[in-house]
């Protein structure tokens, strides 16, 4: 149980934008437990999304390594599943035919068939198969996009602020969903959120970044047993601690976090 | 969430609406009133031939045939009426165009009274509506030829344009090079109306026909091509993205991500094609073919057989549209999943 799964050694990822050099990611090290769920919280321009996005294979660091079962990783692989923020569903597929999107890519449609409807009805969609994207709610939508991960089996799920759209009623209901999931498939999840509350109520592990040049400023070990009740008073410590250490990390209080 | 729309069988227990009754007569009246003003008005100016023709055992002249048409024409729109009478839209859409009906019923017997029984109207350019159906009394088996002929040389022209069209669309979306390279021949050339290359195509093809599919086939691949190179160049990253973390490969994305983006571009690309290939078609006919509804109109034009021309016009009506209405259906079930986005 206790395997690092993916590590991340040492990595650096810069921009050249124009003239200015922008340090998206500096000196990034971090190793992920089989099973584990890890949040990476941050303000905007922390590089959060780049770690993710490097993690996936969708981008790649200037130098440092990141391996996921001790193999670099290069390209994007369907062992690492991505949910991306709203609007990445096929509005030309349907719920179930978006969900079997990798299967048929990487040709074991046939012998999966079956595990399609398996999915729908795990992210409690049954009845809304043949629909079209346009016609589901957002937060159904995001649920679409997590099955269609899951279903290719991934030793990671990455989750890029997936509920970043999504009111906050659906969000908790999403929430509850990916901790049902992950209690059934002991999957590894790592979420980038800039949601304090959902990164606590979720994660085993919240990865702190700052921005300029983009680093890990804190690791903070979430140990409070599930089910986590987000008005308990140790929820509310650990809430206050985090924002205390953000206001201290960047130059100015960002009041976008004193929900 | 929209429930998917389903329109109910119509009920046959249904009482049968009273008041949509009067709407049917009055959409079938006009007609009923064009079949009457050519039985009971007589003829008066001469010059006029009733020869007869016997057509499926029965002995027609010009006026008998044209009641005919007029009485089924009545017929089918007393069944859309009947039939419509059960369902609430069909009735309303029924009755939005009732009037219209009606007064195509009057204004084919001014037609009659002006064009044939007066020949008021400059002959022999303005035949009347019964002058027209002589055409296909004489030579329908000719006409249904020249359909024919048409109809395959649009349908090769068309479908080849569209294969080389979404081909070198994609070509041109998906490669940089290819887009580099290719797009300014492509915008120079395409401007061009396809026919100013007849002298050429006439030459460098072997038959009339394959000399005309070329045409049509370049004048089908411009708007194709385009349309098809700026749907695939217009696809978010964030969907190859989505696709490549789900493990699609490069062709897969292509086909399974691009092209089904494409989708909508391509067929704003093949309804544009479609109208130039009709012009396309016709033109070509009209220049150098043994067959087809553009010779047609060209052979009788020379012998003053303009009734032969409004007979080839309005078969080319009737083609076009439902060529237009087919290509319409392919794509209302292709792009399926847009219903309710758009509007």
């Amino acid at each position: 149980m206790s395997d690092t799964i993916l590590e991340i050694k040492d990595v650096n990822r810069i921009y050249k934008d124009g003239e200015n050099i922008v340090e998206a990611l500096s000196n990034i090290n971090l190793s992920v437990k089989q099973g584990e769920f890890v949040s990476i919280i941050g303000s905007s321009g922390c590089g959060k999304t780049t770690l993710l996005r490097l993690i996936a294979g969708l981008d790649h660091p200037q130098s440092g390594q990141l391996l996921l079962d001790g193999e670099e990783i290069k390209e994007p692989d369907p062992l690492r599943g991505y949910v991306f923020q709203q609007g990445s569903l096929f509005q030309w597929l349907t719920v179930e035919q978006n969900i079997a999107f990798g299967l048929k890519a990487r040709r074991v449609f046939k012998q999966n068939k079956h595990r399609v409807a398996e999915y729908i009805d795990m992210i409690g969609l049954s009845g809304f198969e043949k629909t079209y994207p346009h016609q589901i709610s957002g937060g159904m939508a995001q649920r679409v996009a997590i099955a269609r991960a899951l279903i290719n089996d991934p030793d990671v799920l990455l989750l890029d602020e997936p509920m970043g759209a999504l009111d906050s009623f659906t969000r908790a209901d999403i929430q509850d969903k990916l901790l049902e999931i992950r209690r059934s498939n002991n999957a590894t999840m790592i979420l980038v959120t800039h949601d304090v509350d959902e990164a606590i109520y979720l994660s085993n592990r919240i990865v702190v970044m700052t921005p300029r040049p983009g680093k890990i400023s804190e690791i903070l070990n979430i140990e409070l047993p599930h089910p986590r009740h987000r008005g308990g008073t140790e929820f509310l410590a650990i809430r206050r601690n985090i924002l205390e250490k953000f206001h201290m990390a960047s130059a100015e209080p960002e009041p976008e976090y004193s929900i | 969430m929209n429930a998917v729309k389903t329109k109910p069988l119509p009920k046959m227990t249904e009482q049968f609406p009273i008041n949509f009754t009067a709407v049917i007569l009055f959409t079938v009246i006009g007609f009923v009133i064009a079949i009457l003003g050519n039985i009971c008005i007589p003829q008066i100016s001469d010059g006029v031939k009733f020869k007869d023709y016997i057509i499926c055992g029965l002995t027609l002249n010009i006026n008998s045939a044209y009641r005919i048409v007029l009485a089924a024409l009545a017929l089918v729109y007393l069944l859309v009426g009947i039939f419509s009478a059960f369902d609430k839209d069909r009735q309303a859409k029924y009755k939005k165009r009732a009037p219209f009906r009606f007064a195509v019923g009057i204004a084919l017997l001014l037609w009659d009274v002006l064009g044939t029984k007066l020949q008021a109207l400059p002959q022999p350019f303005f035949p009347g509506p019964a002058g027209i159906i002589e055409a296909f009394l004489a030579e329908s088996g000719f006409i249904w030829q020249n359909t024919l002929y048409s109809l395959r040389l649009f349908a090769i022209g068309f479908i080849l344009g569209v294969i080389f069209g979404v081909g070198t669309g994609i070509l041109i979306g998906w490669f940089p090079k290819v887009y580099y390279w290719v797009s300014p021949v492509l915008n120079i050339t395409g401007v061009i109306p396809a026919v100013a290359w007849m002298p050429f195509a006439l030459t460098l093809f072997p038959t009339p026909f394959a000399a005309a599919v070329f045409l049509i086939v370049i004048c089908v691949w411009f708007p194709v091509a385009s349309l098809t190179a700026s749907g695939v160049q217009s696809t978010p990253k964030a969907q190859f993205e989505a696709a490549r973390t789900l493990g699609g490969k490069t062709p897969y994305l292509v086909f399974h991500v691009a092209v089904p983006h494409a989708m909508p571009q391509i067929f704003t690309g093949i309804n544009t094609a479609n109208a130039f290939a009709f012009t396309t078609l016709v033109m070509a006919e009209m220049m150098g073919q043994p067959g087809g509804l553009g010779y047609y109109i060209n052979a009788s034009k020379v012998w003053s057989a303009y009734y032969k021309v409004f007979a080839a016009i309005i078969v080319m009506a009737v083609l076009f549209s439902l060529i237009t209405k087919a290509v319409g259906l392919i794509e209302a079930r292709v792009l399926r999943w847009q219903r309710g986005l758009l509007k």
